[in-house]
């Protein structure tokens, strides 16, 4: 049987190239695997263009971008990593040069978006702005799914959040697509995989027990919760101490860390400063 | 014959960038360098916690985003009053965790960033994407160590990802790690995370050896005329780095085309903006007094970058400054691996000012760094504190100078009533690709390109390989601190 190859366009907008680096990270499958490999049985990916990664440049790489386009219309998969400019008319981000101008990311995120067969915003930037978009969001930078909105643009968009995200929730949906089709994705009412960011980090976290007794550190380095130093962990939802991070050796509590909510959508602004206390009264009162 | 090569973008590289040679005769006889991506970084950090620097920075770059960590935090502790109070455990950790991402980030650069530049990968996987298209011609290397390399590029993506394994053993997680704060560190090192960490580093360091440094000395033998490219301008700068209990690893300096050493002084620094898109009110300044107005009206800039400069000069930063440095000051450790890796190619240390050269040091300085990590980890003092308590003040001002992969970085900050008023960085990427300076001298890959021969117009691969071999990262350079709303305008390079 014919292996089925999954076209991928990835994107590069404002951001720091750490969510693909952090794909890089995947343990199983492996880079490697997604690149060369069947991801499932009879099933690849096929990345067709991905800055950081690619043999070629300039011009003949921009033209992979067109072709895409125009001869895969409605049958790839477009991945956006990093925020998308849009003050002044993009000027702020391009991805390179066509027919002697700047093709901006704002420009190239709606072309491929408005022909692909689904696109996957990975990243808070991508998602939801990140800190890019971080007031005063000087160059005017905007999520994904905010610009598709904006621009009558119907593809669907699946948003993998998270400062970075963490390698699995990547390939993890690329999974479900494989195995089952997007279509079988649970997203919640912010387009995340509840399958990844399902449940709170309070309901999971190690130092549960000791907010439970009341036990809180009062310093960095201190045994005990760490809701007292700015944990946002009760309002943030991602399954990071159930994972762990970089195949399983820590995660930011673990490490004596905050939560720092960097999957949720108002971060950095609306969970900074970062260690600082954010009460569930003040939670309660502002979701009223 | 005139003609201009312009490549946008150029890949492989972290961040957006994208170059221009005006070819005559088949030499480049202009070239410029540029930022196609700004984000406002430092405008984004204005009013906010200081603390929450240290967090945000890293986002600055997710390839060294530790660099940012320890600068900020560098900085922090300054402004914060810390200097000198900084626990023995804190500045270890601090210090394997900058050092596991360097290990990450040199691997990285060489498989995974540079060497398609080299090794013909289509020949082995088939012709397929992302390793085509791609320049064609130039591929020198023989079948079998052509297969090798390309065995050697998947290896090496495991490696890499087990440097940032080790890294989160005390940073929490990978990229932007949550260990590294004002003060020290939050993690504590106990014996079954040192163990943990050294046989990880141990297997690390095996590559680095065994895989990395020769395959540098392989295509080294193989494509020698680079060492002969790219020369640039020859005068090294470095910050010094890795805060150690007993020093620092990189030693501080000038080192002028002569290999005279000079010292250094942070208030030599300054940054030129006559060609890139801000205000020249602005020019010539210190990073501590530094302002900057954007203005897109001025018809000879060209890029977002800046241009920083020392005493007015343009210098190269990275990893061949930080081992030239070491070597002239008489560090034996640095001074044998180089002087082994030239005898062993049949250069001399003049051949260090190449494209090869600047490859063939940062794989010597994954070695020195890789190797020193095993004596900072035995240090560590289980049950000893890694974190001293911190208050922010009401005003002050405090920098951080530190190496990142890429060569030095600094970051500077201003507190007022708390609060940041102002954050500045400046990144090696900005010295290495920076625009043109007020007396009209091209930035150091600007130079590093100028002159060069080009074979193949159509693949010309002399000046991806200069460009790679300083390893760019464009996200960290494109900074603006003083933003009013102007408009910047179309941004062009041509």
């Amino acid at each position: 049987m014919d292996t089925k190859k999954y076209p991928v366009v990835w994107l590069q907008g404002a951001g720091c190239t750490g969510c693909s680096i952090s794909i890089l990270n995947a343990v199983s499958p492996r880079i490697q695997n997604l690149l060369l490999d069947e991801v499932v049985p009879g099933q690849q990916l096929n990345l067709l263009f991905h800055a950081t990664i690619m043999a070629g440049q300039g011009e003949p790489v921009i033209k992979v971008l067109k072709d895409t386009e125009k001869d895969r219309k409605g049958g790839y998969i477009l991945v956006v990593e990093g925020a998308i400019p849009t003050a002044d008319g993009g000027i702020y981000g391009s991805i390179g040069e066509k027919d002697g101008k700047h093709l901006t990311i704002t420009e190239s995120v709606q072309e491929l978006g408005r022909n692909a067969l689904l696109t996957i915003a990975i990243g808070t930037c991508a998602t939801f702005g990140g800190i890019p978009a971080a007031k005063p969001n000087p160059t005017g930078c905007k999520g994904v799914k905010e610009i598709f909105e904006e621009n009558k643009i119907a593809t669907t968009v699946v948003n993998l959040p998270g400062c970075p995200l963490h390698p699995d929730w990547f390939t993890g949906t690329v999974s479900v697509i494989l195995f089952s089709g997007a279509e079988a994705l649970d997203l919640d009412d912010l387009a995340r995989p509840t399958l990844f960011y399902g449940k709170l980090i309070h309901e999971n976290c190690p130092r549960r027990a000791d907010f439970d007794k009341g036990k809180f550190a009062q310093k960095l380095g201190q045994p005990g919760c760490l809701y007292q130093l700015g944990c946002k962990g009760h309002y943030t939802y991602a399954d990071c101490p159930l994972r762990l991070w970089n195949n399983g050796v820590s995660w930011c509590v673990k490490a004596g860390s905050p939560c720092l909510g960097c999957v949720e959508p108002g971060f950095p602004d609306d969970t900074s400063p970062m260690y600082e206390k954010v009460t569930f009264e003040e939670l309660i009162w502002s979701q009223k | 014959m005139v003609t201009k090569i312009k490549i946008d973008p150029i890949t492989r590289i972290e961040g957006h960038m994208a170059i221009e040679a005006v070819i005559d005769n088949g030499v480049v006889k202009d070239a410029k360098s540029a930022g196609t991506l700004f984000r406002g970084f430092e405008i984004i950090l204005q009013g906010r916690d200081p603390r929450d620097a240290n967090r945000l920075t890293q986002r600055i770059c997710g390839v060294c985003p530790t660099a940012h960590a320890t600068a900020s935090a560098l900085c922090l502790d300054d402004v914060f009053g810390l200097n000198g109070k900084i626990p023995d455990n804190g500045k270890l950790i601090r210090c394997l965790i900058l050092g596991s991402n360097f290990l990450q980030s040199h691997i990285l650069h060489f498989y995974h960033l540079a060497a398609l530049d080299y090794v013909d990968a289509a020949s082995t996987v088939g012709d397929l994407e992302p390793f085509v298209p791609r320049y064609e011609g130039d591929y020198r290397v023989s079948e079998k160590a052509n297969a090798e390399l390309v065995d050697h590029y998947l290896r090496a993506l495991d490696i890499r990802r087990k440097c940032h394994q080790m890294l989160s053993i005390f940073g929490g997680k990978m990229p932007h790690n949550v260990g590294i704060v004002p003060g020290g560190v939050t993690e504590k090192p106990t014996e079954d995370k040192i163990t943990n960490f050294l046989w990880r580093l141990n297997e690390i360091r095996d590559f680095v050896d065994n895989v990395y440094i020769p395959d540098v000395i392989a295509v080294a033998k193989t494509y020698s005329d680079y060492f002969e490219i790219g020369k640039g301008c020859q005068r090294l700068l470095a910050y010094g780095g890795f805060d150690l209990p007993t020093g620092e690893l990189f030693k501080t300096g000038i080192i002028s085309p002569d290999l005279q050493l000079e010292p250094f002084a942070k208030e030599n620094i300054t940054e030129d903006v006559k060609h890139s898109w801000y205000a020249d009110s602005g020019s010539g300044k210190n990073p501590a007094q530094g302002e900057t107005k954007p203005d897109t009206k001025k018809k000879q800039a060209y890029s977002f970058l800046k241009s920083p400069r020392y005493s007015g000069l343009v210098c190269e930063l990275g990893p061949l400054a930080r081992m030239v440095s070491n070597y002239v000051q008489g560090d034996t450790k640095a001074k044998g691996l180089v002087d082994s890796l030239l005898s062993q190619v049949g250069a001399d240390v003049n051949a260090l000012f190449s494209v090869l050269g600047r490859h063939g040091a940062r794989a010597l300085e994954a070695k020195l760094v890789a190797d020193a990590m095993v004596d900072w980890l035995t240090s560590l003092k289980p049950n000893e504190p890694t974190i001293v308590d911190s208050d922010i003040p009401d005003t002050g001002e405090g920098a951080g100078l530190t190496e990142a992969p890429r060569g030095a970085v600094g970051h500077w900050i201003t507190i007022k009533d708390k609060k940041i008023d102002r954050y500045q960085v400046i990144t090696p990427t900005a010295w290495n690709a920076s625009p043109r300076d007020d007396k009209g001298r091209p930035g150091a890959v600007e130079q590093a390109i100028i002159g060069t021969k080009v074979k193949d117009k159509e693949n010309p691969f002399e000046l991806v390989r200069i460009v790679r071999a300083f390893d760019p990262c464009l996200a960290c350079s494109v900074h603006l601190i003083d933003f009013r709303g102007n408009q910047l305008g179309i941004f062009k390079i041509v």
